[in-house]
């Protein structure tokens, strides 16, 4: 049976200028569940943010294509929600507008009253309330900019949230508060969600399972790994988990090494199926089966 | 002066320039010399009519009070209050303008959404838009065989070109993210031109809007002067046929009133759709 979102062989070749062709990524291929958290990891230049253009419908691929829910994505749509890097809100809205704004487009059958309030419940979820939601948006700090994009998105209730590296404009302390508060909304939710990032830690906080990507060009994802941490996480206490470094340094591994020996050839097979990857050291000796908290499924 | 606001200050200096200014203005002005005073030989050549000098500011002040206090009188083609020769001038510069605006405006949005037409057209505006508006008077008074309407023609064509190009540019300029925006919520076409485009480039159409009625007023002097008949450029035309230079100062300065007023109205709309990224 066919995961939730199926990407399928999909390349993508762009002109090098030069009259020939650059491939940025050949025939991946990969899926993601249900209600399941994917971090797609990898350095600046990959393909990722091409990735995931396409998955939002901003760009066409050269080759393959992405299957969701049994349809094939054709196009922007509302059932895929995007949170950008930049935040991306209109400056000429108010923060409650930039949230009805999506609300409405969602909508279009619902009472004003309705979706204002539907958008205030969002915003309030995110720790917006009271006079800060008829701010504009070049009032707001960074970090509460980018909560007003995480919950115009949310109040959609896409089927897919796609998040482009969404905390990469905010400093470190903001980050980790966003990144918490991500988590308590997304816990509430059955949301799939589809994040890149270039930030280790972020990504093993956050995910159900990463994908590793190689170095381009011809970059491929290589690697799938399973985040063998039981939910609900926090940052302080994750790192006290005995597979918390085990996979980090797997991670490290990967983007300091493997990324750049791997980059840059064909691997001459048809489809690039990441190879799964479980790392957990949690003796079960120590942890009767039954008292371990479930993991969530993964695909593969 | 230490502890007065910036704009008191400001405001005190605005006026003791004027004091001055007027004073040195009255001062300089010769006084006339009465008939008792000259010679046999004057008076034969004339000397004792009133000589045309420019007039002191105290006269064009009581001018002013005069034309002002009774500013919609209509004693013939050549005598009507400077209210309605000012609205003659603001109604064919508002109806040329808004011609063009209604032109302008949306074709600068396909130019500015297509980089083909933009390319396509360029040529043609870059020809036509530094031509003097008031070169096109003898063929538009050929062509139109009117001049009422020449008149509000040159005000069209001279004030069509910023606002078009202003529109093109803030069009094209609209930043793709918010575009993207649009895109993932599925707004259509025109939803996407009313609610994302046109608020993301409506600072740098309005600039061209200002700009463009700027343009108007300055042209339609010079076009009231050349077709005749009504008008406040027409006014200072006929009032200097009548070497009335007390009446040309004082339209002088209300051109220079309503002009200001036209490009204040455009400030403040430029105050409301401007934002801050």
């Amino acid at each position: 049976m066919k995961p939730f979102l199926s990407i399928e062989k999909l390349t993508q070749r762009f002109p090098d200028g030069k009259g020939g062709e650059l491939t940025v990524f050949e025939d991946a291929t990969f899926g993601v569940e249900k209600g399941e958290f994917v971090v797609i990891l990898g350095h600046s230049g990959c393909g990722k943010s091409t990735i995931m253009n396409i998955l939002a419908g901003l760009a066409d691929p050269t080759g393959g294509g992405v299957i969701m829910d049994g349809q094939e994505v054709k196009g922007p749509s509302l059932d895929r929600g995007v949170v950008f890097q930049n935040y991306s809100l209109l400056p000429w809205l108010s923060t409650l507008k930039n949230v009805t704004f999506g609300v409405a487009a969602r909508h279009p059958e619902w009472s004003k009253a309705q979706v204002t309030e539907h958008a205030v419940k969002y915003l309030g979820m995110v720790g917006l309330e009271g006079d800060v939601i008829h701010r504009k948006p070049s009032q707001l700090s960074g970090g509460m900019r980018q909560r007003v994009s995480i919950a115009r998105a949310f109040a959609n209730h896409p089927k897919l949230l796609l998040l482009d590296e969404p905390f990469g404009a905010l400093d470190a302390l903001t980050r980790g508060t966003i990144q918490d508060e991500l988590l308590k909304i997304w816990g509430g939710t059955e949301q799939t969600v589809f994040m890149i990032t270039h930030d280790i830690d972020e990504a093993i906080l956050l995910a159900d399972r990463i994908l590793l990507m190689t170095n381009g060009p011809f970059a491929r994802v290589a690697e799938s790994v399973e985040i063998t941490i039981p939910r609900p996480r926090s940052r302080t206490e994750i790192v006290e988990h005995p597979n918390y470094y085990a996979i980090r340094n797997h991670l490290v591994q990967f983007l300091g090494r493997r990324s750049k020996e791997m980059a840059g050839s064909r691997t001459g097979t048809d489809t690039n199926r990441p190879e799964p990857m479980r790392i957990d050291r949690t003796a079960p000796a120590d942890e009767p089966e039954s008292r371990r908290p479930p993991l969530r499924a993964v695909n593969d | 002066m230490q502890g007065l606001s910036l704009n008191t200050r400001a405001a005190i200096m605005s006026v003791l320039l004027l004091v001055g200014g007027l004073l040195v203005w009255e001062l300089s002005i010769p006084a006339q010399q009465t008939v008792g005073e000259l010679t046999e030989y004057e008076r034969l050549t004339g000397g004792g009519e009133a000589r045309a000098g420019v007039p002191p500011p105290s006269q064009v002040i009581v001018k002013a009070w005069e034309e002002l206090s009774n500013p919609f009188y209509d004693a013939g083609p050549n005598d009507k209050g400077i209210g309605i020769q000012i609205g003659y001038s603001i109604y064919r510069v508002l109806t040329g303008y808004a011609l063009a605006a209604l032109i302008a405006i949306p074709l600068g949005f396909l130019i500015g959404m297509s980089p083909v037409a933009y390319r396509a057209l360029n040529p043609f505006i870059q020809v036509l838009r530094p031509i003097s508006p008031l070169a096109w008077m003898p063929l538009a008074l050929f062509i139109i065989q009117d001049s009422e309407a020449s008149a509000i023609f040159v005000i069209f064509i001279c004030s069509i070109w910023p606002m078009l190009l202003n529109t093109a540019f803030g069009v094209a300029g609209v930043r793709s993210d918010w575009v993207n925006v649009a895109k993932t919520h599925e707004l259509g076409p025109l939803k996407t031109a009313f609610t994302v485009i046109l608020p993301a480039a409506a600072p740098t159409i309005v600039t061209g809007m200002r700009i463009s009625i700027g343009i108007a007023w300055l042209v339609i002097v010079a076009a009231e002067m050349l077709v005749g008949g009504t008008g406040i450029g027409y006014y200072v035309w006929n009032e200097w046929n009548n070497l009335d230079l007390t009446s040309v100062i004082f339209s002088i300065l209300m051109i220079g009133v309503v002009g200001m007023l036209l490009d204040t109205m455009f400030g403040l709309l430029q105050r409301r759709v401007a934002y801050v990224e």
